[in-house]
């Protein structure tokens, strides 16, 4: 996918599996993991009408994922290739410890 | 003590179980003194400066608390590195407002909006939220934020109690608390069930007054300035919970319960998949009961068949080898859903429900379905229909997923039929239970018991009527469990019956082997069991 004027967008869908849906503790790592990207980074549930700054936990929250829902995450700048990556596989990954 | 809180007694929610007997210690939000703005550049730096030494507090009690605590701390490190929250913050301070305000008014639309959200988890959160808030505006306002003095074994008493200070709080020697608010899915509560420190939320409004307090997490009480009476009923309450919780952990371990030398099976029964994070559901011997019915409340649509397997994965992943026994959607009756049951049925539990609206909504049926034959191959899966009254119905569930199945395979997807079973909740199943090709039995005794006793389960006026021990009840469950031990077909029972002591005696000398409660239950069933098979009482 190509955006003609900031290069180009990357974008991931990952299926949210965590038990108990994006509580605080998912919620705290997946921006704590988005932080570390230079990109600017981008979620929302699928379908959803906006799109979220994944590195603002009090937005993630109330974003209100649930468990089984989709994330789409999209991400624009000179990592974001493979901040959707680290991103994707976090979420997939179900939050393990020590991620993020 | 006339005109105080003498022998007064107050009824809130549990939210973590336990006693506890001291002084009555009241905790204020503190609405503090009003400070004096400066420039606007020194209000920002004032605020960055707040916030950096409560990042700096909040972690210092994260490190000494351990455990889930620093979980919930970390939340409110986040909120505080949280750009665009703090961003706006400044950005209100650039329009002129102080420190102080800005932050709070900013915090309070956020907690508002926590608020009312649907979900409870994420009300409870406001109340982290409220931590922060307090904790920064002390610091702006120059209040030391002095540590909560609270006398050993003392009830706090608050509107609501912020987990940092639960933490400032030093309970080595014991206490409780007793919220005149807050939630039992608070981050508080979870500390205090963390901490086993008794606990009773929404007590509502309770007298200025009282020097000491009686608080029993477990019947969610406060009593204030007790009689020597009220103390020592109070006291053998709480001798016998500990004799009996000491035993209950203890059996609760051993692998599996037994009864006059037979094995018991005990199951849980789960509403939601984040039931299984219960400390005590390990110990069961797998899923008697898992409801779906969750699947469908609070969407917009109905879920897809991805979202469904999704669940359903979850669950037989938790389980391993352990079986699971999931029922297919149970609306109707007294669960009405958007745009899947009927409206207007003048008298729904005798409806269109369970099974009758799965037959009848075939292309609704058929998603579930699908999603239960994928989700067959990757465990111990057990499928049940409910509220079946003949065979046909059974047969007729049993054509449409062996279709599914077979157009599954067919396209190269992993699937497979699993065990077919029924509940056993309406009288004429229960009494031509032997005319049903079912791979095992799942007795709904709320339901039975409501349908052969004719009174309505919600409608209080009958409670006297609504017992499930009446002969005619007991007397269906024990040819349900006799067809099945004579036929080799297991048979279990998944009400409320399941997980009251009381009739523990009565289902098992009806013959029946299995029984599936709620996780919080588990330990009691258990002891009970225990109990009764050396020849005590139900306890």
């Amino acid at each position: 996918m190509l955006d003609k004027a900031d290069g180009q967008i990357f974008t991931g869908n990952v299926r949210l599996v965590h038990a108990v849906g994006m509580h605080a503790r998912p919620a705290v790592k997946l921006t704590k993991l988005a932080k570390k990207f230079q990109a600017q980074i981008s979620v929302r549930v699928a379908g959803a009408p906006e799109w979220i700054n994944a590195k603002s936990v009090a937005k993630i929250m109330a974003m209100r994922a649930a468990h089984g829902s989709t994330i789409e995450i999209k991400a624009s700048g000179s990592d974001a290739e493979a901040a959707v990556a680290a991103l994707v596989d976090l979420v997939a990954s179900d939050f393990p410890d020590g991620a993020g | 003590m006339q005109g105080g809180a003498a022998g007064l007694a107050y009824r809130g929610r549990t939210a973590s179980i336990g006693f506890a007997h001291g002084p009555l210690v009241r905790v204020d939000a503190g609405a503090g003194g009003e400070r004096v703005a400066g420039t606007l550049v020194e209000e920002a730096l004032a605020l960055r400066k707040a916030i950096d030494l409560a990042s700096g507090q909040i972690a210092d009690l994260a490190a000494s608390a351990g455990g889930e605590a620093t979980q919930i701390l970390e939340f409110q490190v986040a909120l505080l590195e949280d750009e665009d929250l703090i961003e706006a913050i400044f950005a209100s301070i650039g329009d002129g407002r102080p420190a102080d305000v800005a932050w709070r008014s900013t915090l309070d639309g956020q907690i508002a909006e926590y608020n009312a959200a649907e979900d409870e988890y994420l009300q409870a959160r406001s109340s982290d939220l409220a931590d922060l808030r307090d904790r920064v505006v002390h610091i702006l306002r120059g209040d030391a934020g002095e540590p909560l003095k609270i006398p050993s074994g003392g009830v706090v008493c608050a509107d609501d109690l912020p987990p940092s200070r639960f933490l400032e709080i030093d309970w080595s020697g014991g206490g409780g608390l007793a919220l005149l608010h807050g939630s039992p899915t608070s981050h508080v509560a979870m500390l205090a069930r963390a901490r086993g420190i008794p606990m009773v939320v929404q007590l509502g409004t309770i007298p200025d007054a009282g020097t000491t307090a009686l608080l029993d997490g477990e019947g969610a009480t406060l009593e204030l300035d007790p009689s020597a009476e009220q103390v020592r009923i109070f006291e053998k309450r709480r001798e016998s919970h500990r004799k009996s919780r000491a035993s209950a952990r203890a059996i609760l371990r051993r692998p599996t319960a037994s009864w006059r030398g037979e094995h018991i099976k005990l199951l849980i029964n789960i509403q939601r998949v984040d039931d299984l994070d219960h400390a005590d559901a390990q110990y069961a011997d797998g899923i008697g009961l898992m409801r779906t019915e969750f699947l469908l409340a609070g969407r917009s649509e109905l879920p897809d068949e991805e979202t469904q397997f999704q669940a359903y994965d979850s669950v037989l992943r938790w389980a391993g080898q352990r079986p699971v026994t999931i029922r297919t959607f149970d609306a109707g009756g007294d669960k009405p859903v958007p745009g899947f049951t009927q409206d207007g049925e003048a008298n729904p539990f005798l409806g269109v429900r369970g099974l009758r609206l799965c037959l009848a909504r075939p292309e609704i049926f058929a998603v579930q379905l699908r999603a239960l034959a994928r989700a067959a191959v990757r465990g111990n899966l057990k499928v049940m229909f409910p509220m079946v009254t003949s065979a046909d119905e059974l047969e007729a569930g049993r054509k449409l997923f062996a279709d599914i199945v077979q157009r599954l395979q067919a396209d190269g997807i992993a699937a497979m039929l699993p065990e077919l079973g029924i509940m056993v909740e309406v009288p004429a199943a229960a009494l031509a239970v032997s005319s049903f090709k079912a791979a095992f039995f799942s007795i709904g005794s709320n339901d039975l018991a409501q349908y052969v006793l004719a009174c309505d389960r919600s409608n209080g006026a009958l409670a006297p009527l609504m017992d499930p021990l009446h002969p005619a009840v007991l007397e269906l469950i024990a040819r349900t469990a006799e067809h099945g031990r004579r036929a080799g077909i297991s048979v279990s029972l998944c009400g409320d019956m399941a997980g009251d002591p009381r009739c523990l005696p009565a289902l098992l000398n009806s013959g029946l082997r299995e029984l599936s409660v709620n996780a919080s239950a588990l330990a009691q069933i258990k002891q009970t069991i225990d109990r009764l098979s050396s020849g005590g009482s139900v306890g």
